[in-house]
Order: C-alpha cells, then structure tokens, then sequence
C-alpha cells in the first residue's frame, strides 16, 4: 500500500443542529486521484473546508504528511503544500490575470516572476490574457484562473471544489489531461459532481451523505455499490 | 518607466517652487508636503490595504509628541527627537494595531476611533507634562539638527521636501514590489489571500505599523518645522483629514494625497479668508466625494487609461 | 443621565439594528434638537407652553432633516456601511456649521417649564429632572410597545432580518429606511429637549452624547435594543460613582477604551447572545 499523505479522523462539524459533517474518516495516498461526491448539500465543501484550514472541527484529527495539523491556521497549511481552489470562485476580480497569478507564483519566491507567471497561466491557457482584469474576464475562464492560481503554488495535495463547473465540453477534455499530468507529483482531492469526469480521473471514490462517509473504495466498487446507487447515482442520473 | 518619471517630474516642480513661491504660499506648501507624507501613510492603510481607520490623530501625535516631548524636558535636538518621534509612530501603530486589527470593517472604524479619543484624553489628563490643550512651543534649540534650523523658511521647505520625497518614492518602491501586491490582494480578498498561504494578520499589522511610520515622521516634523506641539492634532478632525485628502486626491494612487492635501488645504483657505464656512466646506467636500466621485480625481484619471503614470 | 442618555442610545441603536449603519452624525442631531428647542423657546413667550411645542416641533423638525439625509444621501450609497460612515460625519460637519452660523458660538440656557412648582423641600434638586426621567421612561416604553405590537414595528423588525425578502413581501424599504432613520433621530431630539433646561445648548455639544451612546450601544451589544437599555442604565449609573473614584476625564479614557475592547473581544456586546 501507499504511503498516506493525509489522514482526517472523526471529524464533526456542526451548524446548530445540522450536522454538515458528523465523524468522517478520510484517508489520502500519495500521489493519487481521490474522488469526493455525494448530492448537495452532503456536506463536501465544508469537509474540505475542515482539511484546508478553512473552518476548525468541532471534534476530530487531521494529519498531513505525518503532522497534526488540526489546530494550524489556513494559511500555513498552505504553506506546507495543501492548496485550495474555491467552489464559489473567489478570484482577485479588480486586478489583472497577471497579478493573480503572480500572487500565487511568488510564494515561491521564483528569481524571474513574469516569467514564472506566463509558464502558470500557459497551463491553464490564459497566456494570452495575462493584462487583462479578471473581473471582465468570461466565467469559464475565472474558473480556469481559479485552478491556475492553485495549480501555481505547487502544492503537494491539491483540493478542487467542482472545479469543472461551467466549463464547456470541450474544455473539460483539456482539464482532465491537465490533472492526469499533475500525479503522482501532487495529491488530489477532487469534488465533482460530472459522473464522467470522476469515474474517467478518479483512482479511488468517497461518497459523502448528510455528512456521513457513504461507502468508499476503487470506481468499480463504488458503481455497484446498492446504497451508493440509492441515494445517489440513481437519483441523480434519473434526474438528469 | 511613466510612474517613475511622472514622480520625478512632480518632486522637481517642487523643487522648482521653492525658488518662485511667494512667502506665503511657500510656507503653505511646506505645510502641505508635511500633511501629505500623513496622507500618504493613511493611503497605504486605506487605499492599498483596504484598512478603514478613524484614528489616525493618534499616529500622527504620537510622533508629535514623541519628538516633543524629548525636546522640552529632555533637552534632545532635533534629529534623535525627529528619529524617535517617527518611530513612535510605528510603535503606537503596532501596538493598538495588534487588538484593532482582530477587527474588520465598521467595528474598525470605531474602535481605532476610540483609541484616538482615549489618546487624545490621555493627553489632556498628563496636561501637566503635555501641555493639555494649549500644547507647547518647541523650545528653539530643539528645532535645530546638524546646525541647521528647520524652523526657518528656507531650510523649512526643502526639509519638507526631502521628508516628502523619500516618502513618496519608498511609497512607488513599496506599490512596484511583490509585497505591495500582496498589500493589494488583502484589499480586493482577504479569504483567497489566506488561501495563498499570506497571513492577513501579520501582512496588515506590518502595513499598519509601516503608515504610523509616515504619521509619526508627519507629526515629528510637523511639531519641529512649526515650532509648536499640542494636543488639538490628536483630536477627531486630525483623523478625518487625512481621509478627506486621500479621498479626493484618489485613494490607492501614490499622488493621491499629495493632489488631495494641496486642493483640500487651498479649498479651506479660500473659504475661510472670505467666510467662516469650514466646518461645511469639510463635511460638503466629503459628501461630494462618498456620493460622485469615490475613487478621487487621480483614481478616476486612473481608470481612464493612465494606469501605467499612476500606481 | 441614564433616562436621557437611554433615549439617545436606542435611537443610536434602531438605526444601526434596522439599517445595520453606524450614525455618526446621532450626537448633531441631538444638538439640532436641543438647539431648536432654545429657538422655540425664544419664539413662544411663556416656558411651560414653549417646553411643550419644542417637544412635538424639535423631533419632527429633526426627523425631517434626518429623513431627508437618508433619501438624499445614504439611500445613493446603497447603505454600504463604509461609504456610510464617511457620509454621516460630512452631515455631522454640516450640522454644527449650520448650528453655528444660524445660531452662534455661544452656549444658551433654556428655562426649565416648571422648575419652581414640583421643588420639594426633601429633594435635594429640583423636580424637574425626575420629570425627565418618568417623561424619557414613558417614550421608551412608547417606542417598545410601537417595536414590538404595531404593524409598523413588525415591518421595521422584518426589514432588519432580511432586506430583501422583505421587498420580496412587499415591503417599501425605502419608506422603512427612511422612517427608521427618522425616528432615531428624533428620539435623539426628545432627549435633547429634555436635557437643555439642565445642560445649555450649544453647537459642539453632540460630541458627548454621541460617545457615550456609542459606548452603550457597543456594550448592549449593536443592534439589540434590550441590550442597549440595560447598559443606558447601567452605565449612568455607574458614570457617577466612577467619577466619584476617578476624575472625569480619567472616566472616560477608560470607558473609550472598554468600548474598544469589548468590540475587539466581544463584538456581540456584553449582553449580546453569542452569534
Ligand atoms: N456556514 C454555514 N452555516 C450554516 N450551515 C452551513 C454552513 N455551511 C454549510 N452549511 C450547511 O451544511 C450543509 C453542507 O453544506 P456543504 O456546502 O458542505 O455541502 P456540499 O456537499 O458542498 O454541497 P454542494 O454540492 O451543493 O456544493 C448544507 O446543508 C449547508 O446548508
Ligand atoms: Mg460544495
């Protein structure tokens, strides 16, 4: 087996009485491609939340590359490689696209700057709109400088909320190849709601529900699994 | 390469002046480059780093009086006292900056509003040793450095000057830097900010303690230059001011204060030689600018296509 | 005085609650109130009959103005609570220089409507300040029962819940904006009135009251109009037994920086329940 990179153990996280997350176990093998589903509202983004930092558990452990690192603030999580890109995109929207890279990219202090900035956004393909403010840019685009500037700051597990909403067809095609190259150099953790993109990237499946860990394993388990397929990839296929 | 010359240009025009002003204008405008290294500091507080303070009078007396101070019942000249004074500033702005800034937004705003006031008291209540509110003339061997003596009208402007230069061009060094970006980024998003790896805390307790530095220096030559300290420059107004000039000259924008400060001062002057309208004049001028124009004059130019002149 | 400085307070406290801005003009309109009263004062011969028109003229007046001011101005900045601030002190710098060049430098004393009447020989000062209080108690409770039972009360308590499912119902929240920020105002113009036959009117006197409503908002907890009473009557009675121990200005250096700290420790006030 793999060396684990992240471990979360217990982990609860209350609003009130709504129990968003309610004690779950997640395990992360280096260098893989994690998959998180579940429906809305199953508590995805504020598990993530508890793992980048964002928000603190109201019970449970989380270890990073063997480290406790339940009580570190968000921002030096960062600085030990968990990177983040927001479901709700939250891009610098009154600078342009090169300063929000260049925010990202100088975090590792590289010698020549704009050089680094153009090989970031030629990754996501922006490097033709680097001056440009990325309030005016189109959605699809802020989610593409979204993930660039996550992507910059190289980090060792990268968590992406839905990444691949409001992309067009054809740039989800470019996506997954762009996180197929990222393993095993980087972890990812990647929240989808896009069946196709997850069973075509994932190695391996967490299904959340009402904040519960659902089932997981290998894609192949996880289609066949009855309970999965209930609450679910049934309900949600047949809606669709 | 624009900014850097358009800077260049400005400080040689003021320069320039120094050799044409008339003695009454020439010492407004010593007045006004003082007053504008205060701005300028407010404006990388407000303008760059997105920090509303309503208590800038403390930082710019605790310069004041810092230098002050040390003159009348230490004996100091004017250059250790000047020194310790603009580091006073810095200090006072750590300090309070430490508790105010676990606040954001309005709750900033009055509580950097409180601090002022409870300095402003402080200074009333030690009135023994402050001078209460009549304040102090600074005794005059204090108002010389290195021989010199910055009271006097011609040394006087070209020390403004000199303060106000190296004030301005470590303003343009500060905004072209990568920490300056990352000064910007706590303005327009704090959260994603944090989701980079930047502490905001400690990104804006050093921008906070970076403009006391200017306040400070502002309050510690200001004191020196015009050879009188008291505690009316910890007052509400004296925090208002700076807010004012940054506002109309555009905020965020390196001349910003500097524009702000010379039409703010002129516009008050001009007003209160024919009328006793200050107080409207003021408060009009700020409605005019929260209402149709809140970028300022220089951040609406700026908007128009002179983004490379003016950072 | 804890009646008077209540009355200042809750309205400091409705507008903020309602409108979620922070007024710093509050403390100008408490002098406009107190200012006109002496106008009125001047204008109506006998006291008692003059004490009773600046009453019902002073609040009126001073929501008006207030009420202009919201249209006028806080409404164009979309009541972004920064922008607001900075526009509520150009109103205030408007407000005193108006008080001062209608009205002059000079502080002026208005005669109390009744001074001599109620001066019973075992109170130690006159009767005329326990008027204010029972008069400052009855239009709290006035304004509670209004908060609390009328429609309008509801539709101001809906507004402040949530602004825009309460213009999806229906609700003018303009007109409610508007109201509420008259009303606070005015509240601030009834406390004045009452106060000037004690304290004299002057164009620099809402510094004070603006401050210590500030304090006690702050402490109540910002917004909460149960909090901000308790304080009201807490703090004035506490401001004279810490004067009594410190001098004044000592008092207020530490009750300008409590205000801080609590706001910087416990930003929901010290009554506030935790959000
Ligand atoms: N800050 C909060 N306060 C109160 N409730 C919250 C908060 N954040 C999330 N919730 C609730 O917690 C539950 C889980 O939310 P979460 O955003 O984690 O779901 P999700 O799985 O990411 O959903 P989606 O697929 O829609 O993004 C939801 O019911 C949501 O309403
Ligand atoms: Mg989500």
């Amino acid at each position: 087996m793999a060396s684990m990179i992240l471990q979360a153990e217990g982990l609860k996280r209350h609003f009130g009485g709504l129990k968003a997350v309610d004690g779950v176990d997640l395990a992360l093998n280096a260098g893989e491609i994690h998959a998180l589903i579940g429906p809305n509202g199953a508590g995805k983004t504020t598990l993530v939340s508890l793992l980048s930092g964002r928000q603190v558990p109201d019970a449970g452990t989380i270890r990073f590359d063997g480290a406790d690192i339940t009580r570190l603030p968000a921002h030096e999580r960062v600085r030990r490689g968990i990177g983040y890109t927001f479901q709700i995109t939250a891009i610098y929207a009154g600078l342009s696209v090169f300063d929000n890279l260049a925010l990202a990219v100088q975090r590792g202090h590289p010698r020549d700057l704009s050089g680094a900035v153009t090989e970031a956004a030629a990754r996501v393909g922006l490097e033709a709109l680097l001056p440009q403010i990325a309030g005016t840019l189109s959605y699809g685009h802020q989610r593409l400088l979204e993930i660039g500037m996550g992507l910059a700051l190289h980090p060792r597990l990268l968590i992406l909320d839905e990444p691949t909403q409001g992309f067009a067809a054809g740039e989800i095609e470019g996506f997954m190849a762009l996180v197929r190259g990222l393993v095993p150099a980087t972890t990812v953790l990647l929240i989808e709601h896009n069946m196709d993109v997850v069973m075509a990237l994932a190695e391996r499946i967490t299904v959340l529900d009402q904040g519960r860990v659902l089932a997981s394993g290998l894609p192949a388990e996880i289609r066949a699994n009855r309970a999965v397929q209930d609450a679910y990839l049934g309900g949600s296929h047949a809606g669709d | 390469m624009r900014a850097l010359s358009l800077h260049l240009a400005v400080l040689a025009l003021l320069l320039g002046l120094h050799f044409v002003l008339p003695a009454y204008h020439h010492a407004n405008l010593a007045r006004i480059m003082v007053l504008a290294v205060f701005a300028m500091g407010y404006n990388i507080a407000f303008g760059y780093t997105g920090l509303l303070s309503l208590g800038h009078a403390l930082l710019l007396s605790a310069g004041m009086f810092g230098a002050g101070l040390l003159i009348q019942h230490f004996g100091l000249t004017a250059a250790p006292a000047l020194l310790i004074g603009t580091l006073a500033g810095a200090a006072m702005a750590a300090v309070t900056g430490l508790l105010a800034l676990r606040t954001t937004g309005v709750s900033l705003m009055i509580v950097t509003l409180m601090f002022a006031q409870a300095g402003y008291l402080t200074l009333l209540y030690f009135g023994a040793v402050t001078g209460g509110d009549e304040g102090f003339p600074v005794p005059a061997a204090g108002r010389v450095a290195f021989g010199l003596n910055l009271a006097a009208e011609g040394p006087r402007y070209l020390v403004a000057l000199g303060l106000f230069a190296v004030a301005l061009m470590g303003n343009l060094a500060l905004v072209r830097s990568r920490f300056g970006r990352v000064m910007v980024a706590m303005r327009e998003n704090e959260e994603r900010s944090r989701m980079l790896g930047y502490n905001p805390f400690a990104v804006k307790l050093g921008l906070m303690a970076l403009s006391g530095l200017y306040a400070g220096a502002a309050g510690a030559f200001y004191g020196v230059m015009f050879g009188y300290v008291g505690a009316t420059f910890a007052t509400i107004p004296y925090s208002i001011l700076p807010l004012l000039y940054v506002l109309l000259g555009g905020a965020g924008v390196t001349l910003g204060p500097l524009l702000g400060a010379v039409l703010m001062f002129y516009l008050i002057d001009l007003a209160s030689s024919h009328t006793t309208v200050q107080l409207a004049v003021t408060g009009g001028a700020l409605l005019v600018l929260v209402l149709f124009a809140p970028k300022g004059i220089l951040g609406s130019l700026r908007e128009r296509g002179l983004a490379s002149w003016l950072p | 005085m804890a009646a008077v400085l209540a009355l200042t307070a809750v309205g400091l406290s409705l507008t903020f609650g309602v409108m979620r801005v922070v007024n710093v003009a509050h403390g100008e309109f408490f002098m406009l109130g107190a200012v006109l009263a002496w106008v009125v004062a001047q204008a109506v011969p006998s006291a008692p009959l003059g004490f009773v028109a600046a009453l019902i003229l002073c609040p009126l007046v001073v929501g008006a103005v207030a009420a202009l001011a919201d249209t006028a101005i806080l409404k164009r900045l979309n009541y972004d609570p920064e922008a607001t601030i900075v526009a509520t002190i150009g109103i205030s710098y408007i407000l005193q220089q108006g008080a001062l060049s209608f009205f002059g430098p000079d502080a002026r004393a208005v005669e109390a409507p009744f001074s001599l009447r109620l001066q019973f020989p075992w109170f130690g000062y006159s009767g005329y300040k326990l008027f204010v209080v029972v008069a400052a108690g009855l239009v709290l409770l006035a304004v509670w029962l209004f908060m609390t039972r009328s429609r309008a009360g509801l539709v101001m308590r809906a507004t402040q819940v949530d602004r825009n499912t309460a213009r999806a119902f229906g609700i003018n929240v303009d007109r409610v904006y508007a109201g509420t920020f008259a009303l606070g105002a005015a509240l601030a113009a009834v406390a004045a009135v009452l106060i000037v036959p004690i304290q004299q009117a002057h164009y620099l006197m809402g510094h004070d009251p603006l401050l210590l409503s500030f304090i006690v908002v702050i402490i109540g907890g910002l917004g909460s109009i149960r909090g901000t009473l308790i304080a009201a009557l807490l703090i004035g009675l506490s401001d004279g037994i810490i004067s009594m121990f410190f001098t004044p200005t000592l008092a207020k250096i530490v009750a300008t920086l409590a205000v801080a700290l609590v706001l910087v420790f416990r930003p929901q006030g010290l009554f506030g329940a935790r959000a």
